[in-house]
């Protein structure tokens, strides 16, 4: 051992010397990407400089110079961001109009949620089977006596006080849970060797997918109400959920034949050699490889629908944009629609992150090497 | 397009309306306890929800007002909001009894609707903004000045009416959305905001200092606002139109929601005794309690109340009375007599 450590080297050349640290670590990794040539460092100080344009004068108006005490727009005296108005408001922008001493049945419905997803969706807890027909079935009428009321001891709140937020989250996963199974049975409808399934498929998906959702929604709150006789109506939010349901179904139909297309023709003729019917053979074989594949494409429909609810607003169902608009209306509070929209903004952009977030992980546990 | 499928679907609805009996409207009313009434979703001062959530303004006064005359209790009210597309097929289709929604009255409108205008209770018409540097007193000195509008409204039509039959140029500058005219008025894009003038003072306030803009008398439009309700019941229609007149008799009398309770008592004006139920007529023409008047007074207050506490002084908009004072102070607002 002594010997070795006497071994002579020449100067920067013992194998045991660290990498000099202008080669590694952060500095090292600067001088690569960049700093590398005279050009590349041009850039890099030009966006900096550009970042410093920027933000510099972002954070002073969102942070240092906000004013965020007080509960009148007397309080914003400072020339920042107004955020007393968000403060003021936010209850009205969770939960619509919704009564202030029923909001706890709105958070035990998001709770109840929140816990069905994490049962779906954390591995380790067992009875998948039992939380999907729980999820898929008793979920959901639970939610609607809990949020409506009318029974059990609930006073009755009519959807039209339901808004904000909730009434967002409402639309979107009403119209995801729906329209998927729908879309799923589309699809197959449309791949069918029926042709009058077939044939009634692909009418669905093409009269569906070739109407703006602006315009479904505004045949269901303007026209629907003139075919059916005075004095029948139904709520305004079933309509525009079916709207969206009917709508959203034909995309899913798509992209989920995208993923049928994708498997083998090996896939279906070896359950058909095991004489599977054709139930099973869909239910056990192709979709579970079918889906899998499709998962970006899926994520990609219910993130657009989730911004898409809020196209509610010109049928007066008030969502969160809708009701910061409103809100924006009111005599008190005019001229801070910026503070609002960035608000509204910042909601949507973390559910929708949180989505594609959770996608990637479902792709990553679901992987098995039919990536390349 | 969009107007004449509408329209088209507007007849539709109009042929397929079963005849109601006289009274349909009020007996349901009354049975199920309270009114659907359809407002705004957002007009600042008109109908606008409050920080409580509560819908405040001078469009829901009228709603608050007719509950108050049926049920005896302004609160009896259950709001929809509405845009402006839907706001006629919610009322035909019977989704909501009334409409207090900043509607303006035209002969179109009364007549192919199948729908009843009860009133006034705004007249509101288009009008212009300026910056206060320019020293413009008139709009007659607007000639070839760069005016803000909206796109997509009558607005543009009746600028371009007022612009012509004055001999005068000018150059539009659209935008989509108030927000938009406002910013582009406060960057100095145009010199002059056009719109309706109730909208005028709304927009102002989301000046940085609306003290530096100023909007000009002229009106160039006619807009009368008022609450509709659906063709068919006689009855109904008079319960909506007298809540208003009640307003502005009151307003007339000077009998306000502060000295109502007084005045019921020691009155002795047979025009105030009949206004508040005491002698006349009193409720049975309208096939409501005899009080009915004394409770719009009491619990939504007269219509210079409603006025000055949604549009007027009381309130940040700070809209002068102008046309809409009453007849005998230099305005037009004007009721029947309740006798």
């Amino acid at each position: 051992m002594s010997e070795m450590m006497q071994e002579k080297y020449a100067p920067g050349t013992h194998p045991d010397w660290e990498p000099p640290a202008t080669e590694v670590g952060v500095i090292g990794w600067m001088r690569e990407n960049l700093f590398s040539n005279w050009r590349n460092s041009a850039l890099t100080l030009l966006g900096v400089y550009l970042v410093y344009l920027i933000f510099v004068p972002l954070i002073d108006w969102a942070i240092v110079n906000a004013d965020w005490a007080g509960d009148t727009r007397d309080a914003c005296t400072s020339g920042g961001a107004c955020w007393v108005f968000v403060k003021v408001r936010f209850n009205q922008f969770m939960y619509g109009f919704y009564p202030a001493e029923e909001y706890w049945r709105v958070n035990a419905t998001a709770v109840l949620f929140a816990l069905m997803i994490l049962w779906l969706t954390v591995p380790r807890i067992p009875l998948k089977r039992v939380a999907g027909v729980l999820t898929l079935f008793v979920f959901p009428i639970a939610a609607y006596f809990l949020l409506g009321g009318g029974v059990f001891g609930l006073s009755e709140v009519e959807t039209t006080r339901w808004g904000g937020l909730t009434l967002t989250l409402i639309l979107a996963v009403v119209g995801i849970v729906a329209a998927f199974p729908l879309g799923i049975i589309l699809a197959l409808g449309r791949r069918s060797e029926m042709p009058i399934v077939r044939a009634l498929s692909v009418a669905y998906i093409e009269l569906w997918r070739g109407v703006p959702l602006i315009t479904v929604l505004f045949m269901s709150s303007v026209m629907l109400p003139l075919f059916l006789p005075e004095g029948v109506n139904f709520d305004k939010l079933l309509r525009a959920l079916i709207g969206i349901i009917l709508f959203q179904a034909s995309y899913i139909a798509e992209v989920v034949r995208g993923g049928l297309q994708a498997i083998p023709k090996g896939q279906y003729e070896a359950a058909d050699a095991l004489g599977l019917s054709y139930g099973k053979k869909m239910v056990l074989i192709i979709l579970p490889q079918a889906l899998k594949l499709v998962i970006p494409g899926i994520v990609n429909t219910f993130n657009e629908l989730f911004k898409d609810t809020t196209l509610v607003l010109i049928i007066g169902l008030l969502d969160l944009l809708a009701i910061i608009k409103a809100a924006l209306e009111d005599s008190n509070w005019l001229g801070y629609s910026i503070e609002g929209y960035v608000f509204a903004g910042a909601v949507f952009w973390i559910f929708c992150f949180g989505m594609s977030r959770y996608s990637r992980a479902l792709e990553r546990k679901l992987h098995t090497g039919h990536k390349r | 397009m969009m107007r004449k499928i509408f329209a088209a679907g507007t007849l539709l609805a109009v042929s397929a309306m079963p005849a109601a009996h006289a009274g349909a409207t009020l007996d349901a009313v009354k049975a199920k306890g309270f009114v659907q009434c359809g407002v705004s979703t957002g007009l600042p001062g008109f109908s606008a929800a409050n920080d409580k959530g509560q819908w405040a303004g001078l469009d829901v006064d009228v709603c608050r007002a007719v509950a108050a005359a049926v049920f005896g209790d302004a609160s009896k009210v259950k709001f929809t909001p509405l845009t402006a597309k839907e706001r006629f097929t919610a009322l035909q289709s019977g989704e909501i009894d009334m409409l207090s929604r900043n509607t303006t009255w035209t002969l179109t409108r009364d007549t192919n609707l199948g729908l009843n205008f009860a009133g006034v209770n705004y007249y509101d018409g288009q009008g212009f903004m300026v910056h206060k540097s320019l020293g413009v007193k008139s709009a007659k000195e607007l000639d070839g000045a760069a005016i803000c509008i909206q796109a997509g409204t009558t607005t543009e039509l009746n600028l371009a009416d007022y612009f012509r039959s004055n001999g005068m140029k000018y150059q539009a500058i659209t935008y989509d959305t108030s927000d938009e005219s406002v910013k582009g008025f406060e960057a100095g894009r145009c010199d002059v905001l056009t719109s309706d003038q109730s909208q005028l003072y709304a927009l102002r306030i989301k000046l940085k200092n609306p003290g530096s803009a100023v909007v000009l008398p002229e009106v160039i439009s006619k807009e009368p606002l008022g609450p509709v309700v659906r063709n068919g019941d006689e009855d109904w229609l008079k319960v909506v139109r007298w809540s208003l007149f009640a307003m502005i008799n009151a307003e007339e009398m000077g009998v306000t929601s502060k000295n109502v309770d007084e005045m019921r008592k020691t009155t002795k004006d047979p025009g105030k005794q009949r206004l508040l139920g005491l002698s006349g007529i009193k409720g049975q023409g309208l096939k409501l309690s005899d009080d009915w008047s004394y409770n719009i007074i009491k619990q939504v207050g007269n219509y210079s109340e409603a006025f000055e506490h949604n549009v007027g002084m009381g309130s940040p908009l700070k809209i002068a009375r102008g046309l809409n004072a009453l007849w005998s102070k230099g305005g037009i607002q004007y009721a029947p007599p309740i006798r």
